[in-house]
């Protein structure tokens, strides 16, 4: 139900305000999170570049675990790679270029893992649905299927 | 000599609605039946669970319906024996082989009777059965899915109406046969030769206590009559099941008068522990016969079919000690065992009296052979024998008896349109009161358990009338709601139910509640035809037949370009749903489909087939609204002449214009 109101309320703040270009790129998430905070000041966490969930700090080795890397990938085959391009634009989700320099590895896994609350609380979560409008799907995935993926971005980012 | 018996039964009629004006037909007016707190005990706010499922036969509809109670709220309406387009069930190329018989497809039928899985007399919430009357069958559901999980069909029966109400730690299922028919080799004979060749069967039908797979263990070789009801006995008369009969005169012809003769008809006790030392003796008779067994794999989410060939035949008139009659006017309709085990209550629907045995006068009148001789060669005992007592003056048409968790009965009248409240030890009725109208069966939540839960009775009525805004010729079903926490019973809530409403259970929500099963593991999808992922998906040629391999994930399908399907080609859209949430399905629908829609849990696949049958360009669609770019989620199939040479292709994302 929750989702049908943050969604209904998403359709008509686009009436009122563009929807602006590839926001992805923004590093500075104070501007793409602003809209949102003044809609929902009661709901909206207070801005934690981390996200919402149990991951906090999270500190990654500087080179690749490429076998966990490959488990990524086969998660992604089957259960991401339906909405999310590895290179170029967004296709129905955001792409996952450059994603681990956008964010942080703490918000990643907390999106991953937690999404029906990053969607309903996180300010950078929800800015990101004002553009895509589809929620992401709750995969349900572990937390060792997140940390797969995550090692899969960053291979796709260059990490060695 | 016809003439007299008309005549006979025309006064019986008569005599009836003598009686009915005289105990009052008219029930009161609905300002005085429903009290004044009554709202507040059947609201349940908004966001807040029910305290109670109630599962309740659809009748004719053949599916079963999910309520919650105290609400009323209807929330689902499972599928078992009748195809149901909302859900593509029997549609689909996984589930069509569900309704699968011994004559092939049967796409409907007349569903009366749910009743749980137990443990140790005890509701254990994993399984209900249910009853297909017109082509005999039985269903099991799974409570963790809420899906039919497998249905088998019972050979040597007509009519499977006495069946399933299940034994207390769910050996058996039970299935006697509606209609006596002539059964064996030669089965061409004359209808008036019924009692030389009729013929009935009671199927105890063995549920492993794993997996819930059901086979018939063994069938009961029966007198022509037809046989009615059933319950199975519990504590003290573990190791029996009852059966109420009629048309014991054997008449073949205007039953309602000719199977109405006799003073007494019978309730039927079967000691099924002892067909089973006669089983294992070896002493059972092995005859062919030909009935389907389909199965559901929740792994593959297909369905299979397999015909079975035989069946063992046990014949009580030859195998004594298995099979006792106790006589019961008149023309029984229920026969309901108390919680403890010890009581046996017949409803005699024309009788003016309502029978209670005792099981422990049962036993001892069967060790002293206080027998009345014998029906068509099975033992009879003397009614006083076996006589608790009776129920003076409880109301007309006396159908079924439930019970609470204090030592209470609640019997349905049908006649009359009301429930009786009475007393098991001193057989004194307490309360009564009306229905609106015509009350069928009635339900206490547990009643058939060693222990109800009590707290409500439920009104499954035949008749609305006036109840509720008029629909034309045919009105709502309905369902009555009713407090019996008091001595007195009070009227809570109307609700309508879709179908006609037979026999309901119900249970406490937390035994099924926190097992419902959320969405199916993608990776342990077996599917032949599943995508896991978009890298699968494909279309490939075979013949002519085309399968596409096509997954759906909010929103869109993959491929969702096709091309090279040729007028005259079989078109398979195999399709797996990515998604891996609660209540996330995604439908699929296709221009001039024959068939019907596809309704795809998160990780299934399921499989529409569909004929190209013109050329041109053919849209398809998701139908369940599944995020805000839902009314995007389309796709086009091209269809060439059937001589064309368009190689198959397919796509998904490439926007290029040619």
């Amino acid at each position: 139900m929750k989702s049908y109101k943050i969604l209904l309320a998403s359709c008509s703040l686009l009436m009122v305000i563009s929807c602006g270009g590839n926001k992805e790129e923004t590093k500075d998430t104070s501007a793409e999170t602003k809209d949102i905070k003044s809609m929902y000041p009661d709901q909206t966490a207070a801005t934690d570049a981390k996200g919402v969930g149990k991951f906090k700090d999270i500190t990654l080795p500087a080179t690749l675990d490429s076998k966990k890397a490959d488990a990524g990938q086969a998660i992604y085959d089957m259960k991401c790679s339906a909405c999310h391009r590895l290179e170029g634009d967004r296709l129905v989700g955001p792409t996952w270029k450059g994603v681990t320099t956008r964010r942080e590895p703490a918000w990643i896994l907390n999106f991953i893992t937690n999404v029906d609350e990053m969607l309903n609380k996180d300010p950078m979560a929800m800015a990101q649905l004002e553009e895509c409008l589809v929620r992401m799907p709750n995969q349900n995935l572990t937390d060792d299927d997140a940390y797969a993926i995550l090692e899969y971005m960053r291979k796709n980012d260059g990490v060695k | 000599m016809l003439h007299i018996k008309i005549f006979k039964s025309a006064a019986l009629i008569g005599t009836s609605v003598l009686l009915a004006l005289q105990w009052g037909c008219k029930p009161n007016t609905v300002q005085t039946a429903a009290t004044g707190d009554a709202a507040s005990k059947v609201y349940v706010a908004p966001g807040t669970y029910d305290e109670l499922y109630n599962f309740v036969s659809g009748g004719f509809n053949g599916q079963l319906s999910v309520y919650g109670l105290p609400s009323g709220r209807l929330f689902r309406s499972i599928p078992v024996y009748s195809v149901d387009p909302e859900k593509g069930y029997g549609f689909s190329e996984e589930t069509k082989p569900m309704l699968n018989t011994s004559h092939g497809f049967v796409p409907w039928d007349d569903a009366h009777h749910p009743d749980f899985s137990y443990t140790k007399g005890e509701i254990d919430g994993r399984w209900v059965f249910i009853n297909g009357n017109n082509t005999p069958r039985v269903a099991r559901i799974n409570l963790v899915t809420f899906k039919t999980d497998e249905i088998l069909e019972i050979p040597n029966s007509a009519g499977n109406h006495s069946s399933p109400f299940v034994t207390p730690n769910t050996e058996y299922v039970v299935a006697g046969t509606r209609f006596s028919i002539p059964l064996g080799k030669n089965t061409d004979v004359s209808i008036k030769s019924y009692k030389e060749n009729f013929k009935g069967t009671l199927s105890f039908i063995k549920v492993d206590p794993s997996s819930g797979a059901l086979s018939i263990a063994f069938q009961l070789l029966m007198p022509g009559m037809d046989f009615d009801l059933s319950c199975a006995g519990k504590g003290p008369s573990e190791g029996w099941s009852f059966f109420s009969c009629y048309n014991s005169e054997q008449a073949r012809t205007l039953k309602e008068v000719y199977a109405s003769q006799r003073d007494k008809d019978f309730i039927i006790a079967v000691n099924w522990k002892k067909a089973e030392e006669y089983v294992k003796a070896g002493k059972g008779e092995k005859w062919p016969a030909r009935y389907a067994h389909n199965t559901y794999n929740e792994k593959t989410h297909s369905a299979t079919s397999v015909m079975e060939t035989e069946v063992l035949v046990l014949n009580p008139a030859q195998l004594a000690d298995m099979v006792y009659l106790i006589p019961c006017p008149k023309s029984p309709h229920g026969v309901d065992v108390d919680p403890t085990g010890e009581y046996i209550v017949g409803s005699g629907k024309l009788a003016a009296v309502m029978p209670v045995f005792a099981y422990s006068k049962m036993i001892k009148a069967i060790a002293d052979k206080a027998f009345d001789g014998e029906y068509q060669g099975l033992p009879v005992i003397k009614y006083e024998a076996a006589l608790y007592g009776e129920v003076q003056k409880a109301g007309l048409g006396p159908l079924h008896t439930q019970f609470d968790n204090n030592g209470n009965a609640y019997t349905s009248m049908f006649v009359s349109s009301e429930i009786v409240k009475w007393n098991i030890k001193d057989l004194k009725v307490i309360d009564r009161i009306p229905t609106y109208y015509s009350i069928g069966h009635l339900c206490v939540p547990g009643a058939h358990s060693v222990k109800p839960y009590g707290k409500y009775v439920i009104a499954y009525n035949k008749i609305t009338k006036d109840r509720y805004l008029p629909t034309g010729p045919e009105l709502t079903q309905s369902a009555q709601l009713y407090d019996i926490t008091g001595e007195k019973m009070k009227l809570l809530l109307d609700f309508p139910t879709v179908g006609e409403p037979h026999y309901a259970v119900a249970c406490p929500a937390e035994l099924i509640k926190n097992n419902s099963k959320k969405f199916y593991k993608i990776e342990d999808n077996e599917n032949p035809y599943a995508a896991k992922g978009e890298k699968e998906a494909k279309v490939v040629r075979k013949g002519n037949e085309v399968h596409v391999y096509m997954t759906s994930i909010r929103s869109h399908f993959a491929p969702d370009n096709i091309e090279g399907v040729k007028v005259g080609d079989d078109v398979y859209f195999h399709v797996t749903n990515l998604e891996q949430d609660w209540d996330i399905p995604h439908g699929f629908a296709i221009r001039g489909a024959n068939n019907a829609e596809l309704l795809i849990m998160p990780g299934e696949t399921q499989t529409l087939k569909w004929k190209a049958t013109e050329v041109g360009v053919i849209p398809f669609y998701c139908t369940d609204f599944c995020s805000a770019l839902h009314q995007e989620m389309q796709g086009y199939l091209r269809v060439s002449p059937s001589g064309s040479n368009v190689p198959i292709s397919f796509s998904v994302g490439d926007n290029d214009s040619e």
